[in-house]
């Protein structure tokens, strides 16, 4: 007897994988570049380069939803991941400054105004640009090595991991925010003028860099589907489920928790590494405990247990924010709270779900997330 | 017979709850492919000496020989478990977001269970062969597809079992199998479990004085955390002691 | 016997009390006396002190000088409204040398002041003026004195000013006096006198000033160390306390009702919040002499809306999420933003509370530890805290209830408790806690939108750390988190004691998963 495979979900899936890929790879740039201006079909500099920023935040949200999507494992400390990553592409791209910074000197502008001298020893493997993308991915990664591994050997899960990771976040940034780390302080990062020689003021540099976006959002989308199409991603969804059986079963589950947490670690790199050049800026407010939990509700809102679902749920929540913050500015905290409060006691299969449950009537699905019992620890 | 043939060997463990001794100098031992049964009254033990055995708490003091002697003491459950312990709880414990097929795939006894096999590794067309034969002994050949939550309540604990077969353990440890199940069900399960004991040790913790009688051949009985009696069914039902334990007029002389 | 003792402490008592105001009235009456006999003693022109008064105008400034002194020695706070209007009529020369005068008069006056703060304020001002004259003031006001640090003060400013005489001996005697005194004040001028008389020029004197100094400095400083090591101490258990009062409701939720509460800091922000509108009202509508009682008056409201909100919290999204536990945390953590995201709309981003009398200053409970009222008010407050919530939780009808409840819910409805009350009293309860937290906080500091996020990682920390429903967990591990955070403060910063906190409590729980005191036994880890 064969091994079961979900057939008709599947094929879906890739259908709609091709069909995004399509749209955001070709169709987006064309209608950037080929268009009038002041056609209707026209995609503003502006738009790409937002719809650009906003994909970072689905790789972003991909790597949580492996954790906690699947795994059960709310981390709240995302955000420091992704900062690593952000600002190991940062120093690269400050150090690229060079002598058209505002004082005319080879080390960035704080650092002269808060008089370093010397360029300190941790900036040095930034000069190159092999090095940021190597540490934008490393440094993460090894962080969430050490992390997991105290955290997760000790038995430490359920909310106990997730105020930890919330507490981590907050100390990165306080840690961040100090002007001695030398990195930036409050105002962080900024005044990138140019990556590998290109300008990055210049519309096209901003169109390859959301070309390169889309690629790495589309090879970790691969990335993720095949961890969880594997016996592995079956044992993340036993550890969700009962942790104590898997243990049973024969499985070491802190061993499958710090390995998915490290890959989470390592996108969220990969994510800040490509937010930067775009956006232009990395400051320690991007980092912290607010920006961590709004990743959670990314994915809670397009639904958990489901790549779609957080790829789906990063972009929608992002471009409702970008929408709503132009008309009411002081309104997006309570819409934020809102949608936590509401998809979290009345949607807890989030839009994907909702979606699912209006074109499967008939079949009566199984929810994506049952509560089988207590999570209480 | 000696100690040879003993598959498990529990000496003098004790486990202390703040003062409570849910186990007090249990000295408890099976033999290879035996099918033994542990009855007592509640609060006795039982679930407590199980959980010992299997890892899933470490005992106060005292010595879990397994085996060649391996002390079980003091090693973590998934050790335990590669070991050869299985272990079936009382409560259904399954997945119940996986389906059928892969709650028993994830089961099978593989070489390794580490993260990065598990990531490549694919079943194996012999290992397939084996989860359809247990699927047919636990009749949820027809659910395979199914999401594991969504069966019946005994459908569960047959899956449960399912799981634990396909471990390949030589000590089976179950924990009130039959509960809630149909008188059929029981019967079935019975079954199930003589035909098992045949290839590996079973220890079974049972209320249902009935299925006990169905299949067992000896009977540990289990008071306040010690045995206080071993023998055949009849023995232990005749015992005066064990009665005046159950029925809570006497004391267990530890 | 005892009947009789009794009556004859009654009767001293009651001697003593008709004779002391008595006693009282009659120095202040003779004090009255004296100032008219001063000013028309001053009629006559043979009187020295009217002689100085208009010497003092003197263009010689060795005449005015000589007034000066006649003046600080003769004269006495009476002269002050005559001196005031000199000055305010002379010339640069004169006003600089009446200024001493009046200084040195004014605080000789205030030496004998009603106010203990007064006559120390009075003792510390002499120091710099640094005449010799003062130096008898002061002993005859300390020999005088009953409040111990005013006369510690006194006798300290005395030997201050000793220290600069040009007499060896009485020098030599004031460094061995400061260093009993442990004089934290006089530490700079013995440190300059060391090094005075370490260097290669140094004088015979010069030296032995120096060796003496050198023991002085070293007596000041041990204590100094002990001094730090005391404040230090107090700081650690006032955060700490603070901690307590928060982590205390959230213990409970967490404890008693499986609900991780983030909104918790922000109900704490409601009590702040009630706390100064109480106080607005105050301002108002009743007379300036009452406000200090908007404070008492602060404690119920802020209790009350906090609980409010926790009870409207409760019905509309704890409800839906009772056993799931990541769930709440969310949902509440939504709840949070909105709850800061409103305040900051309505009430701007700082507003403060002024604090009561009774909170304001402080005790001096020994040479160099200063303890401010505010921060005692907190820790007998988390002290009553406690020992309500014990007393509530672990020896009452209600508290059996509430325990009864989270350890089998069907069961305690079988018995005829009504759970789901049960259940929105508990959190009510929890909640408004919370708004006392809030409502003490108002008197260490601002009230903001942001006030309940500065401690919430913390109280977690705490809540983590302790353990799970255990309210000794709580008590002992917010001491540990909020002394080992003022301990590690002055070597390493707040920031990276934060972390060095992180990592403790990361460390800790390696060796400790649940916490300090674990629940144990076959449900544990159900």
């Amino acid at each position: 007897m064969p091994e079961p495979v979900v057939t008709h979900q599947n094929s879906r899936e890739t259908l709609s994988f091709y069909v995004a890929g399509f749209v955001l790879l070709v169709l987006l740039p064309v209608l950037n570049v080929l268009p009038n201006e002041d056609s209707w079909l026209y995609l503003s500099d502006f738009r790409l380069n937002q719809f650009g920023k906003f994909l970072c935040f689905a790789i972003l949200a991909l790597g949580l939803d492996l954790i906690w999507g699947y795994c059960g494992v709310l981390s709240m400390g995302q955000g420091v991941f992704f900062g690593f990553g952000a600002y190991c592409m940062g120093m690269y791209l400050a150090l690229q400054i060079g002598k058209e910074s505002v004082y005319g000197s080879e080390l960035p502008d704080f650092m002269v105004w808060t008089q370093v001298k010397e360029l300190p020893f941790f900036w040095y493997p930034f000069k190159s640009f092999a090095g940021a993308l190597l540490g934008a991915i490393l440094v993460p990664v090894l962080f969430a090595t050490i992390f997991g591994l105290l955290a997760f050997r000790s038995r430490i899960k359920g909310v106990y991991f997730a105020i930890i990771t919330q507490a981590l976040a907050f100390a990165a940034w306080l840690v961040f925010n100090r002007n001695e780390t030398r990195l930036g302080g409050t105002n962080g990062l900024t005044d990138f003028k140019q990556l590998l020689g290109y300008r990055l003021s210049d519309p096209s540099t901003q169109r390859w860099l959301y070309i390169m976006t889309v690629l790495a959002l589309g090879a970790a989308y691969l990335f993720c589907r095949w961890i969880v199409a594997s016996r592995a991603g079956k044992v993340l969804i036993a550890i969700r489920d009962s942790e104590s059986r898997v243990t049973f079963s024969g499985y070491t589950p802190w061993m499958f928790k710090l390995f998915v947490f490290v890959v989470a670690a390592g996108l969220a790199g990969l994510s800040g590494m490509l937010y930067v050049p775009q956006v232009g800026i990395i400051t320690p407010a991007q980092i912290g405990v607010l920006p961590s939990l709004e990743v959670v509700i990314w994915v809670a809102v397009g639904g958990r247990g489901t790549l779609i679902g957080a790829i789906l749920g990063a972009v929608a929540v992002n471009y409702g924010r970008s929408v709503l913050t132009n008309y009411f500015p002081e309104a997006w905290p309570f819409i934020l709270g809102g949608l936590f409060v509401i998809v979290v006691t009345m949607f807890p299969d989030g839009l994907l779900g909702m979606i699912r449950k209006l074109t499967e009537r008939k079949k009566t699905p199984a929810p994506l997330i049952k509560a089988e019992g207590s999570t209480a620890a | 017979m000696t100690d040879d043939h003993l598959i498990l060997n529990c000496q003098n463990v004790v486990m202390d709850y703040d003062g409570f001794k849910a186990l007090n100098n249990c000295n408890f031992s099976v033999h290879y492919n035996e099918l033994r049964v542990v009855i007592g009254p509640n609060g006795a033990g039982k679930t407590t000496l199980l959980d010992v055995i299997c890892g899933k708490t470490k005992p106060t003091s005292g010595k879990v020989l397994f085996g060649n002697g391996i002390n079980l003491v003091g090693k973590n459950a998934e050790d335990i478990t590669k070991l050869g312990v299985g272990r079936k709880f009382q409560a259904p414990s399954i997945y119940a977001n996986l389906s059928v097929w892969q709650n028993l795939d994830l089961s099978v006894k593989r070489a390794s269970k580490g993260v990065f096999p598990t990531l490549m590794g694919r079943s194996t067309p012999a290992e397939r062969e084996r989860i359809d034969e247990t699927l047919e002994t636990i009749g949820l050949t027809e659910h395979v597809h199914d999401r594991a939550g969504s069966l019946s309540h005994g459908q569960k604990q047959w899956l449960e079992i399912g799981m634990v077969i396909l471990q390949d353990p030589s000590l089976l440890l179950v924990d009130e199998p039959v509960a809630g199940m149909s008188d059929k069900e029981t019967e079935q399960t019975g079954q199930l479990l003589t035909k098992l004991s045949g290839k590996q040790a079973i220890v079974v913790i049972e209320h249902d004085m009935d299925f006990v009688r169905q299949i067992a051949n000896i009977v540990t009985v289990l008071a306040e955390g010690t045995v206080v009696c071993e023998g055949t069914v009849e023995t232990v039902q005749a015992d005066e002691h064990v009665r005046a334990i159950y029925l809570g007029r006497a004391k267990v002389a530890h | 016997m005892i009947g009789l003792d009794r009556i004859s402490k009654y009767v001293v008592a009651l001697v003593l009390s008709v004779i002391l105001p008595i006693g009282f009235l009659s120095t202040s009456t003779l004090a009255a006396d004296a100032v008219p006999s001063a000013t028309s003693g001053s009629a006559s022109p043979v009187n020295p002190i009217e002689q100085a008064l208009i010497d003092i105008k003197n263009e010689d400034a060795a005449v005015r000088s000589a007034a000066a002194a006649l003046l600080i020695e003769k004269g006495d706070a009476s002269l002050l409204p005559k001196l005031d209007e000199i000055r305010a009529e002379a010339d640069r020369a004169t006003r600089q040398a009446i200024k001493p005068v009046i200084d040195l008069l004014k605080n000789h006056a205030n030496l004998t002041s009603e106010q203990a703060d007064t006559r120390r304020s009075a003792a510390a001002d002499l120091v710099g003026t640094g005449r010799p004259e003062a130096t008898t003031w002061l002993e005859e006001a300390a020999a005088k004195e009953q409040v111990w640090w005013v006369k510690y003060t006194m006798e300290e400013s005395a030997q201050l000013i000793r220290l600069r005489s040009e007499d060896h001996a009485v020098k030599l005697l004031a460094i061995k006096k400061l260093g009993e005194l442990r004089s934290q004040n006089g530490l700079s001028a013995l440190k300059e006198l060391l090094e005075a008389g370490t260097q290669s020029g140094a004088t015979e004197q010069q030296r032995a000033l120096a060796d003496s100094a050198q023991t002085s400095i070293g007596q000041i400083d041990s204590w100094s160390w002990w001094a730090g090591a005391v404040e230090t101490l107090f700081r650690g258990i006032s955060l700490s306390s603070i901690l307590l009062i928060m982590s205390l409701g959230l213990a409970i939720v967490f404890g008693l009702m499986g609900v991780i509460n983030m909104a918790h800091g922000e109900l704490m922000m409601v009590g702040a919040y009630a706390t100064f509108v109480t106080q607005q009202a105050f301002i108002a509508w009743f007379s300036p002499e009452s406000f200090d009682w908007y404070f008492p008056v602060a404690l119920p409201v802020a209790f009350l809306s906090a609980a409010l909100f926790g009870l409207v919290l409760e019905a509309t999204v704890i409800r839906f999420l009772y056993g799931r536990l990541l769930e709440t945390l969310l949902a509440t953590w939504g709840v949070s933003l909105i709850l800061m995201q409103a305040a900051r709309v309505y009430f701007g981003d700082l507003t403060a509370v002024i604090a009561p009398q009774a909170l304001r200053g402080g005790v001096q409970v020994m040479v160099g530890v200063y303890l401010p009222f505010n921060r005692i008010f907190i820790i007998i407050l988390s002290i009553i805290c406690v020992l309500g919530i014990y007393f509530l939780l672990f020896r009452s009808n209600l508290g059996v209830r509430v325990r009864a409840v989270t350890q089998n819910r069907s069961m305690s409805a079988c018995l005829g408790i009504p759970t789901r009350k049960v259940d929105s009293y508990t959190f009510a309860f929890a909640s408004g806690l919370a708004g006392i937290a809030g409502w003490a906080l108002t008197m260490v500091g601002n009230v903001d939108p942001g006030l309940g996020q500065n401690y919430i990682v913390d109280a977690f920390m705490v809540v983590v750390t302790g353990g799970v429903g255990k309210l000794a967990g709580t008590i002992w591990a917010s001491l540990g988190i909020g002394g080992l955070n003022k301990l590690i403060e002055p070597v390493s910063g707040a920031v990276y004691g934060k972390v060095f906190i992180l990592v403790g409590v990361i460390l800790f729980l390696q060796w400790r998963p649940q916490g300090l005191f674990a629940a144990k036994g076959r449900n544990a880890d159900a």
